[in-house]
């Protein structure tokens, strides 16, 4: 399976070009932006678990080592496409166009994180696995019949191909060819179970055959690798050829949520082995500086811009107006019933009389 | 049954721990199955050392799939084995549900007692740990409502001990709740080695002549606060842990109403269709006639527990307790 499937990459872990036939992906002007993209994200990752230390939000899921993968991908999109991302895929709704402010406050506790900004499609992170599928499959299903050429991306990690739902959703998409890019950023953890224990495939991108869709496997490491395969799926999806399967190989360097404590089920070294080998970021600034378009100043200034950027929304979080208890009862129907209306007034004369 | 004199002193998770290593060493049918409950020793640590101790042939870390793992727990259950399985978080059941709801509770019935299901469902519950989103659930009424399944919910160390160790021998299947807000907020003396608390009984914490407060798992704690403050206003509350939500300990129950004639239940569940309904309909059906005022319910309210920014005010509180109590005081 492995040689069915084999890992595409277009740029090694030195950053050269994995054989000269590349060279046509690779451009300046999209290296930048993927380079930027990715420190911007990594950013945002290492402060929000420096927030969570400081009891500033609640608990917090680290995607550091995946950054190639959620940019890669996320660039591949179309403005109207739909984004169905998981609680670890904030990197790919921020390059997306997700509000910062909002990815914040759903980590602070806040149900308006779950809102995107106006004319952005893209749903709430899925927390139970893999319920995200289906969901995919639908909205494409919808898109099709619409008459539209839009596209939908769909994240996962690999724990959730043991889902029922994972199954369900790939079949229904494939059956009615709804244009879906099923990601998977197989970080070959699912919390503590390794992958080789999850399940008894060599690879997760040939589950594609049996459900009669394509499958591709890549480097998700490579964000060049990433952008070009989820922009050929992306492709097929909208001219009717149905969904496809990504397998994107990759790591998560920290733990699997500021709750987690990955010495408990794995060898340190390997990861910290793996970030001085495989970090997709490194492996950009390899290639930057192997062909001499590396320059320190610009680097500076993008991480500058981003820390500013992520500095002010970190601000706004922490002066968002206190919740009203008010939007636990006035968001659950479009009118309350009886019960909630009592509920809700039996509630605030309480909190009100009672001062 | 060893006679137990020792004790330790154990938190509830720990306690809960230890029942699993006493009757995986006793019963060698007892297997552990669940999502990184092996090498992690489960994410709140309550299957911690147990795969060192016996092995990864009867700690089990699952792949991620609770239809799966519930499902294939019960096909081990009909063929000769004690399985336990561990649910992450009760707001994770849901994928499992048709497994319980469909085959678990209800083979016994189905094959005229020829294949059942003696399994235990362990499932961490509730909110007030500031924890994500669907983490904090506490949807015990979708599984009172099966006909065929044991529910109980434990609110401290020494119950959560007896009760593990009476689920597992249970000839049926058991969900056992665990408060996870207590997993860790009270530590108490529990005697070593092997003893039950008999599920269907619930517990007198409190001795009162006023007023009867009826709670269970997390609100335990909360239930007691108030009762504590009503002294002090002149009330004598009696608090029942109720222990089992079902089979409801009816004799407990109707022993206090039948005494106070005034009811206060609390349960961080949803009012419609909760537990509290269930103890309402009983006082109606038992005591109607010692009621002095109607029995009050202080729940969750009929809406998704909300993110952890509103969950303080989604919770009952010791306030909301207070005033449920002073209403079936003046009525
Ligand atoms: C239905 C369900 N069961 C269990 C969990 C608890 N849980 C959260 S993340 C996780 C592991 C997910 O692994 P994977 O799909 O590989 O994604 P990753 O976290 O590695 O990105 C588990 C078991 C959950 N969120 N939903």
């Amino acid at each position: 399976m492995e040689t069915t499937f084999p890992i595409f990459q277009v740029l090694d872990a030195n950053g050269n070009l994995a054989d000269e036939s590349c060279r046509e992906y690779v451009d300046e002007t999209l290296v930048k932006e993927f380079y930027s993209g990715m420190a911007r994200i990594r950013i945002f990752d290492r402060k929000a678990v420096s927030l969570q230390r400081q009891g500033r939000i609640g608990t917090y899921a680290p995607f550091e080592g995946q950054e190639a993968s959620q940019v890669g991908s996320a660039k591949a999109l179309n403005p109207d496409d739909w984004m169905f991302p998981t609680y670890r895929d904030h990197g790919a709704a921020m390059t997306f166009g997700h509000s910062l402010l909002n990815i914040l406050l759903f980590w602070n506790g806040r149900n308006e994180g779950c809102v995107p900004p106006e004319g952005k499609r893209i749903f709430p992170p899925a927390v139970p696995i893999a319920t995200q599928l289906p969901h995919a499959a639908g909205a494409g299903f919808a898109e099709k019949k619409k008459g539209t050429e839009n596209a939908v991306i769909c994240y996962f990690g690999d724990g959730a191909t043991s889902e029922g739902d994972f199954h369900e959703g790939l079949n229904f998409a494939s059956v009615f060819k709804s244009p879906v890019v099923y990601f998977c950023q197989n970080n070959q953890y699912a919390i503590s179970v390794p992958i080789h224990r999850q399940m008894n495939s060599a690879t997760i991108a040939q589950k594609s055959i049996a459900y009669g869709m394509e499958g591709k496997r890549v480097d998700g490491n490579d964000v060049f690798a990433v952008y070009i395969e989820t922009k050929k799926a992306l492709e097929r999806a909208r001219k009717g050829e149905g969904p496809t399967l990504i397998e994107a190989v990759t790591w998560r360097y920290g733990a699997h949520t500021t709750a987690d404590d990955p010495s408990k089920y794995r060898d340190q070294e390997e990861s910290t082995m793996k970030r001085r080998e495989t970090d997709p970021m490194l492996r950009l600034e390899r290639w930057l500086k192997n062909e001499g378009m590396y320059e320190e100043g610009w680097v500076r200034e993008i991480e500058e811009k981003a820390a500013q950027e992520i500095d002010r929304a970190i601000l706004e979080m922490e002066e968002f107006p206190a919740p009203d208890p008010a939007a636990i009862f006035d968001y659950v129907f479009e009118r309350p019933t009886w019960t909630i209306e009592k509920q809700k007034q039996d509630y605030f004369e309480l909190i009100r009389g009672g001062e | 049954m060893k006679t137990v004199q020792k004790s330790k002193v154990l938190t509830l998770v720990a306690a809960i721990n230890d029942a699993l290593d006493i009757m995986l060493e006793d019963d060698s049918g007892v297997l552990l199955l669940g999502e990184d409950i092996g090498k992690n020793g489960g994410v709140f640590r309550a299957t911690d050392s147990l795969l060192e101790k016996y092995g990864q042939d009867r700690v089990i870390d699952t792949p991620l799939s609770e239809a799966g793992f519930v499902g294939a727990a019960i096909g081990m259950a009909v063929n000769g084995f004690r399985p336990v399985v561990e649910i992450q978080f009760l707001g994770f059941i849901y994928p499992a549900y048709e497994q319980i709801m469909t085959h678990a509770s209800r083979l016994r019935m189905r094959t005229r007692g020829h294949f059942t299901v003696p399994m235990v469902i362990r499932a961490p519950y509730g909110a007030g740990v500031r924890a994500p989103e669907i983490h904090c659930d506490s949807t015990e009424s979708l599984f009172t409502h099966m006909p065929g399944m044991k529910v109980v919910c434990p609110s401290n160390p020494y119950d959560a001990k007896g009760l593990m160790i009476a689920a597992i021998q249970d000839p049926d299947p058991v969900l056992f709740l665990e408060p996870m807000r207590s997993y860790r907020s009270q530590r108490e003396e529990v005697p070593e080695g092997k003893y039950e608390v008999e599920i269907g009984r619930g517990k007198k914490l409190a001795e009162g002549k006023d007023v009867t407060l009826i709670g269970w798992g997390a609100m335990i704690p909360i239930v007691m606060k108030a009762a504590e403050e009503m002294k002090e206003k002149g009330i004598s509350c009696e608090v029942l842990d109720l222990r089992t939500l079902y089979p409801l300990d009816k004799d407990l129950v109707m022993e206090s109403v039948q005494k106070t004639g005034r009811t206060v239940i609390v349960h961080e569940a949803h009012a419609t269709g909760g537990t509290g309904a269930d103890l309402i309909s009983l006082i109606n059906d038992e005591a109607f006639l010692y009621q002095k005022a109607p029995a009050e319910r202080v729940t969750g309210f009929d809406a998704p527990v909300p993110f952890f920014g509103l969950e303080d005010h989604y919770l009952p509180s010791t306030k909301r307790v207070a005033a449920a109590i002073e209403k079936v005081m003046k009525f």
